[in-house]
């Protein structure tokens, strides 16, 4: 029989157990997100091929024939669309997850599971859309007739990488945001401002090169570059030394969200 | 006797006032203090302990043990702590002190329909309230006839939940709740909602959960069902353990501390607490023996006949008005209820005019113990015209001519008997 011990302070060793045990909880928590999200709406899940369309459509227009900015060789759109797409997931994963733990405050007030489920969940919420607005990729490089490289087979690990970014910031921003509700207004802002900040309209080689290293510490760049890479393949070169430290900056970011959420979990239910 | 299965030993929580104030405690103050830490460390002061912020003991060095297949009741007043040691017992949020340790799996209900989402449907929600509530989805699956059958909302399983009626709403919820199959059930308050029919059932299916040897900690403020739910409780008072005991004994000292502090028992009639439009009122209460007439005089003894003699006195002209008298014990059951109504007579009274009713209780088979007399005045289902819960209260005794061996048992009737013994 399973002996459990509830004591002050201590670290709960059948914390990871626990996850597991609850591991259906992720898939209907981001069963619910989604479902509930299309409910009452005409065009349904249409709404996450709409979005990136219109965004892929404005900033081609801004960057590419306004700006100017070079595309790498292949087309404009494609381009943008391999650096939206990541973005997209990243930016709805944070936004969501930064938020959830405060928007299931009813649960977290009644309700035992280990809390690490609910922005994990909002997280794979933001994986699936991602999924669906993928199919608008294909949709593209059929228009341009474009085969891609070899190299797309690497683009899971990098979809992983997307994730584990996501999901560092985003459990940050959750256990933050129990406690200060600033966080309510950092973190739209965050998500604004990082589109202008990352490679999303334009190809990260027009940053000068001797800032390219220190750029490489936003971990969506990496991120960004790797989608591209694996997925215009030849007329992109990659940047070894900045995926590196994007990479680590991502590890760097899980794991201390993590410590930091695990930290503070136990105090959720009274400071909510 | 076996190892207890839940062992809670010196608990205490405690929250600091400030933490509730979450506005105040925003992240300027953590930006503050992180500026001026160092500039302290550079001026060469130390930093003063912080002043000690208001702390509350929500529970205070609370100890006890639940052996395998009891059902325990926890009662006491509002903020005595119970639903914080429900949370702790859940893992909801830590203790300050002290420690538990529980033996089996745990699901708790603190709520009925946590997690429950509006837009969904009755079948959405069902899967994904188990989801949460800790149940596969295997499980969810195989009960989920016997879920639905339980709440009574086949029709509606595919209709969103924000269309139905609260009481709808709350079966689905419970009836969820009540397929849970842990080993030790943690239940809060659950039964204060849907209707009358519906808190049965559910405390029927507690019943059930509880004969087949779980164990089940409980809190509700509905006295009659912990007492019969129930074979010992804990009684909490702000923050403390007061006592532990069988129920019933516990639950009559626990409601018998609260009357006596309740300063309105010694109050006259007229003074007592009631709600009631007022238009008329009970202005006197008075009962007597009237049979047999050859008791000893004073006190009660099971089987008497007792006469309750009120006097309305009405302020406005009052007409067609209902009659009646409720006895309770002291684990506020409700035993008697008596009223004009039900032999087809109603009172009609003259504005400055007053009226008395007098009812006779015949043969009131009481077991020994103190009754509470309540007091209606009104129209069934319309109105409450004077409705006084505690009117007074009267003991009855153990008649020790006609026993010639006295325990008290529980339980609220003194059947009258005859017996036989066969030698063979």
């Amino acid at each position: 029989m399973a002996r459990l011990i509830i004591e002050a302070g201590r670290s709960e060793s059948q914390y990871w157990r626990d996850l597991w045990r609850y591991r259906e909880l992720f898939h209907f928590l981001a069963w619910r997100d989604l479902l509930v999200r299309y409910k009452q709406t005409v065009v349904g899940v249409a709404w996450s091929l709409i979005q990136p369309l219109l965004t892929m459509l404005v900033l081609t227009f801004v960057f590419g024939k306004l700006g100017k900015f070079p595309s790498g060789g292949g087309p404009y759109p494609l381009m943008v669309l391999c650096g939206m797409l990541p973005w997209q997931f990243f930016s709805n994963a944070l936004a969501g997850s930064g938020g959830s733990l405060v928007a299931n405050s009813n649960l977290i007030s009644k309700v035992y599971f280990p809390r690490l489920v609910i922005p994990a969940s909002t997280v794979i919420t933001s994986l699936v859309d991602f999924a669906i607005s993928g199919a608008f990729l294909i949709v593209l490089m059929f228009w341009y007739r474009y085969l891609p490289p070899l190299n797309i087979l690497l683009l899971p690990a990098f979809v992983f990488l997307a994730f584990a970014a996501s999901f560092g910031v985003g459990l940050w921003f959750a256990a933050l945001m129990v406690k200060y509700r600033d966080f309510k207004f950092i973190v739209p802002f965050v998500v604004q401002f990082g589109l202008y900040i990352s490679p999303v309209g334009f190809p990260s080689t027009v940053v000068p090169a001797q800032y390219r290293l220190l750029y490489s510490l936003n971990p969506i760049v990496g991120v960004i570059d790797g989608f591209r890479w694996c997925i215009l393949g030849g007329t992109q070169v990659m940047y070894w030394p900045g995926l590196a430290l994007s990479v680590f900056a991502v590890v760097l970011l899980l794991v201390t969200g993590i410590a930091y959420f695990r930290k503070t979990e136990r105090t959720f239910a009274d400071v909510i | 006797m076996s190892e207890p299965v839940i062992k809670v030993e010196n608990l205490s929580k405690r929250y600091l006032i400030g933490q509730q104030r979450s506005k105040e405690d925003g992240l300027r103050h953590v930006l503050e203090d992180a500026v001026r830490a160092p500039l302290k460390w550079l001026s060469g002061h130390k930093t003063e302990p912080k002043p000690q912020r208001d702390e509350f003991w929500a529970l205070n060095d609370v100890s006890f043990e639940v052996q395998k297949g009891e059902v325990v009741g926890i009662i006491g007043r509002n903020g005595a702590g119970k639903s914080t040691l429900l949370k702790i017992l859940s893992r909801i949020t830590e203790p300050t002190k002290g420690r538990i340790q529980i033996d089996g799996r745990v699901a708790s209900l603190l709520e009925v329909g946590t997690g429950f989402h509006t837009e969904l449907t009755g079948r959405e929600n069902i899967f994904l309230n188990g989801a949460i509530l800790g149940m596969s989805n295997s499980e969810i699956k195989r009960k989920f006839d016997e879920i639905v059958a339980f709440s009574e909302v086949e029709k509606f399983l595919d209709t969103p939940v924000k269309r139905y009626s609260s009481g709808m709403y709350v079966r689905l919820a419970f009836a969820v709740a009540a397929h849970l199959d842990p080993e030790i059930l943690i239940v809060d308050e659950v039964l204060a909602v849907g209707d009358a029919g519906f808190q049965n059932k559910c405390i029927g299916k507690m019943q059930n959960v509880s004969s087949t040897g779980r164990t089940v900690l409980f809190v509700s403020h509905n006295m009659t069902a912990l007492a019969s739910l129930c074979h010992r409780a804990v009684w909490l008072e702000s923050g403390r353990m007061v006592g532990e005991g069988r129920s019933r004994d516990l639950i009559a000292d626990y409601l018998n501390r609260h009357k006596t502090q309740n300063a309105n028992a010694n109050l006259p009639l007229i003074e007592k607490p009631r709600t009631g439009t007022g238009a008329a009122r009970f202005t006197a209460l008075e009962w007597k023996r009237v049979a047999p007439i050859n008791g000893s005089n004073g006190a009660f003894h099971p089987g008497d006949s007792i006469s309750i003699t009120v006097e309305i006195t009405a302020y406005v002209d009052v007409y067609d008005l209902n009659a009646g008298v409720t006895l309770f014990d002291t684990s506020a059951y409700r035993l008697v209820d008596v009223n004009t109504a039900l032999k087809g007579e109603f009172v009609t009274i003259k504005a400055g005019r007053k009226a008395s009713v007098t009812f006779v209780l015949q043969e009131l088979l009481l077991k020994p113990g103190r009754y509470v007399v309540e007091l209606w005045l009104g129209r069934g289902g319309i109105e409450d015209v004077d409705f006084v819960h505690e009117a007074g209260a009267f003991e009855v005794q153990e008649d020790m001519e006609a026993v010639r061996h006295t325990e008290t048992f529980p339980g609220a009737y003194q059947c009258r008997f005859t017996h036989t013994i066969d030698k063979q």
